[in-house]
């Protein structure tokens, strides 16, 4: 026995290769990068009858070419002798397209196991593959069919793999054409020749051929005479004939019945109905995310305050500095747990995602809204983010996620802050009441209307200046429809909440700390009357910035420096600065007019005011799940002056064009 | 003619693929090549994108990839 077996999970995109490596695994991964690259490596391991099993999940590939990242990555794991075995995994469903794969594994002459995946569809769809003819024509190399969601064939798999993984393929799987194997031939010698130790000497010759990047620059030969053009595409070809000959021979198609998914999608992608279905779509995960999500939300701020309440009583009883009693409960137990009233928001999100990327609609997502958010510059998929970001910006910033290039990601990143959150609501509503009576509603659309218009204007301003090389052309794989799995659903709805609690969480913390250290201390020490504090110091600063556009006091200042926290706190400042209690009461509302009025404050100023709020940086929550979803300290700095500026400059306009105008 | 002016419906043999270098490979992969045989199984009204069957894979397409694969009716 040996001490340990190292196996790597190997297979396209969309075959339910890592849902199979998770039933082997668990949830017990540890998920980490490739060296020096983004792409992420999951690791886990599993007992056969006490052999231990170390398993490897490689990313999703369609060939072992090196154009991206992913087939790179597996390449060099491969080479490198990392993995002992490869566990092919393949759609049988899907067998043509996933054969190519397998060829090309094959010639690696590296020991593989063909897992037969998703055998319970086949069955379904009334066809039959030979078992017995498919290896003959694979190199002899054990096959086994599974089904990853129907849990079957798990242990013949790993059978196979603990008893077979020396093996190599036999003999040549397929053979080329005249011409071409005559110069694999000649290669082959040339390899040889200056690479006597060289273990994959037919593979590599194949791809000096194809022109391989990286195989051609590691033998600097002049090998011109004999690669006198790129035979890629030939050799493709090739591989092709041979995949057809061996689905002929081995598949039988009984007699397919209507697929299932054509069904589905005769509906969701239907030139007409495809978009309305997606807008039932979204509206249902919305719904999901905020009603049911902030249900659960108001338990956990209960539970917070029971907590908190609790905390300093038990802390004062004790006779604790005050100070540190501040800091505890004010400082650290409002900042903990503001991370952790967003969790039911987050958790639902994400479980939502996961079933709609699981169950394979996310693709069809892209194809149904690609032309409409391609007329600004965006994917397809980032609708969703933008939606959500009318809920809270940031499950919305997470969800983009879903988003294929970084360019697109970052791209809707920018623009989904300005689809006002539910937290901007109190703002609008207490000073629309205040100072447009009658027209506060409209007051309140025109806010939300006109953050939508600058998203718009935003995306297709960055799209002008910084125009995608790619031309956003679509190119997706619409997999098969399929139940979605609840353990690769629970598994990955975990994952993004732990990632959620631990990364997001500490940056909240640590801002929350500093915020309340500015509200209740100046250089003196600690201050009762926040009038006193750095933060009004800072406001008072700030106040010839903000004259310009009509909010040129202290106090505003502060509420909105406040507003970085959380932006429902700007109203509770409000009321704090202005020392008015139950604000939102007529006679509250009262009370702020007429200090505001006093000061020479109107409708113009609050609607100049909530014109920033509604574009000026989002709450620090917010702002760590962008640093962490784009990676940089840069960008993230780098776009929330660019909200700030921007917020300036519209408040600016709104306050002068509407004093000249009122 | 090309993709992009097919049928929904019809099946095509694709005589000659001319597109971005970087799609190219990707379709290769997937097996879209010349003689090779897919079915236009859906497009928007627009004609701003397309879904094909290949070799048992349904692909989205977008206008620019459609208006560069040449194709022919299969008999």
């Amino acid at each position: 026995m040996a001490e340990t077996i190292s196996v790597g999970f190997v297979g396209n995109p969309n075959c339910g290769k890592t849902t199979l490596f998770n039933a082997f695994t668990g949830a017990n991964l540890k998920v980490a990068n490739w060296p020096g690259v983004t792409v992420e490596r999951v690791e886990g391991e599993t007992w056969y009858k006490g052999q231990h099993l170390k398993l490897i999940d490689l990313p999703g590939i369609y060939s072992l070419t090196s154009y991206s990242i992913e087939e790179k990555v597996t390449r060099k794991c491969i080479n490198d002798n990392e993995i002992d075995v490869i566990v092919n995994v393949v759609d049988a469903s899907s067998l043509e397209r996933n054969l190519y794969l397998t060829l090309q594994l094959l010639e690696l002459r590296k020991p593989v196991i063909l897992a037969l995946n998703m055998m319970d569809i086949v069955e379904e769809r009334g066809m039959e593959i030979d078992l017995h003819r498919l290896p003959e024509m694979l190199g002899g190399i054990p096959v086994v069919p599974v089904s990853a969601r129907k849990r079957t064939g798990l242990d013949v798999l790993l059978h196979a793999v603990v008893h077979h993984y020396t093996e190599e393929p036999q003999g040549q799987v397929m053979t080329y054409s005249r011409g071409l194997e005559a110069k694999i031939q000649k290669l082959s010698e040339m390899i040889r020749e200056k690479e006597p130790n060289e273990e994959h000497v037919r593979w590599k010759a194949i791809k000096l051929l194809e022109c391989d990047e990286e195989i051609t620059k590691e033998f600097s030969l002049d090998l011109s005479a004999i690669v006198d053009k790129n035979y890629e595409k030939q050799i493709i070809n090739e591989k092709y004939n041979y995949i057809e000959a061996v689905v002929d021979d081995c598949l039988m198609r009984k007699q397919e019945k209507v697929v299932f998914t054509d069904k589905v999608d005769s509906l969701l992608t239907h030139p007409i109905l495809g978009v309305p279905c997606f807008l039932v779509i979204m509206a249902a995960v919305f719904f999901f995310t905020f009603t049911v999500g902030d249900f659960l939300k108001g338990y956990f701020e209960a539970g917070l305050e029971i907590i908190s309440g609790g905390v300093y009583d038990f802390l004062t009883g004790m006779s604790v500095a005050s100070w540190l009693v501040s800091l505890i409960v004010d400082g650290i137990i409002a900042g903990v747990g503001g991370i952790l009233t967003f969790l039911p928001n987050i958790f639902i999100l994400f479980l939502a995602l996961a079933l709609l990327e699981d169950s394979g609609y996310m693709a069809r997502v892209a194809y149904v809204m690609n032309e409409i958010m391609g007329k600004v510059g965006l994917s397809g998929k980032a609708f969703l983010p933008m939606i959500l970001g009318f809920g809270c910006t940031v499950p919305a910033v997470m969800a983009t996620r879903a988003l294929e290039s970084d360019r697109d990601r970052r791209k809707t990143i920018l623009i989904t802050p300005f689809m006002s959150c539910s937290a901007r609501l109190p703002i609008y509503v207490l000073f629309a009441d205040i100072f447009f009576g009658r027209y506060a509603m409209v007051a309140t659309y025109s806010l939300y209307i006109l953050g939508v218009a600058v998203a718009i204007l935003v995306a297709l301003v960055v799209e002008k200046l910084w125009p995608s090389k790619e031309e956003n052309t679509l190119l997706i794989e619409l997999p098969e429809y399929k139940t979605p799995n609840a353990r690769t659903i629970a598994i990955y709805v975990w994952d993004k909440v732990k990632d959620y609690l631990t990364k997001a969480g500490t940056t909240i913390f640590v801002a929350s700390i500093i915020l309340w250290f500015l509200l209740n201390y100046n250089f003196s020490g600690m201050v009762s009357d926040v009038s006193q504090s750095f933060g009004s110091m800072i406001g008072v600063l700030l106040v010839p910035v903000l004259a310009p556009a009509g909010l040129g006091m202290w106090q505003i200042a502060v509420a909105l420096i406040s507003g970085l926290s959380a932006k429902e706190v700007v109203v509770s400042s409000f009321s704090v600065l202005f020392g008015i209690s139950n604000i939102n009461s007529p006679e509250g509302m009262t009370a702020l007019n007429g200090i505001l009025g006093a000061q020479g404050f109107t409708a113009v100023n609050a609607m100049a005011l909530m014109v920033f709020c509604l574009l000026y940086t989002p709450c620090v929550a917010a702002v760590a799940t962008i640093r962490r979803e784009t990676h940089s300290w840069k960008w993230t700095l780098g776009m929330m002056i660019f909200q700030l500026v921007l917020a300036w400059c519209c408040a600016v306009l709104v306050y002068q064009a509407g004093s000249l105008l009122f | 003619m090309t993709l992009s002016e097919g049928k929904t419906g019809a099946s095509y043999i694709v005589e000659d693929v001319t597109v971005d270098q970087r799609i190219s490979r990707r379709l290769e992969a997937l097996g879209l090549n010349d003689g090779t045989q897919i079915q236009l199984l859906n497009q928007k009204r627009n004609k701003g994108a397309f879904i094909i069957m290949v070799r048992g894979t349904r692909l989205a397409l977008g206008r620019k990839i459609a208006d560069g694969i040449t194709v022919r009716e299969a008999s």
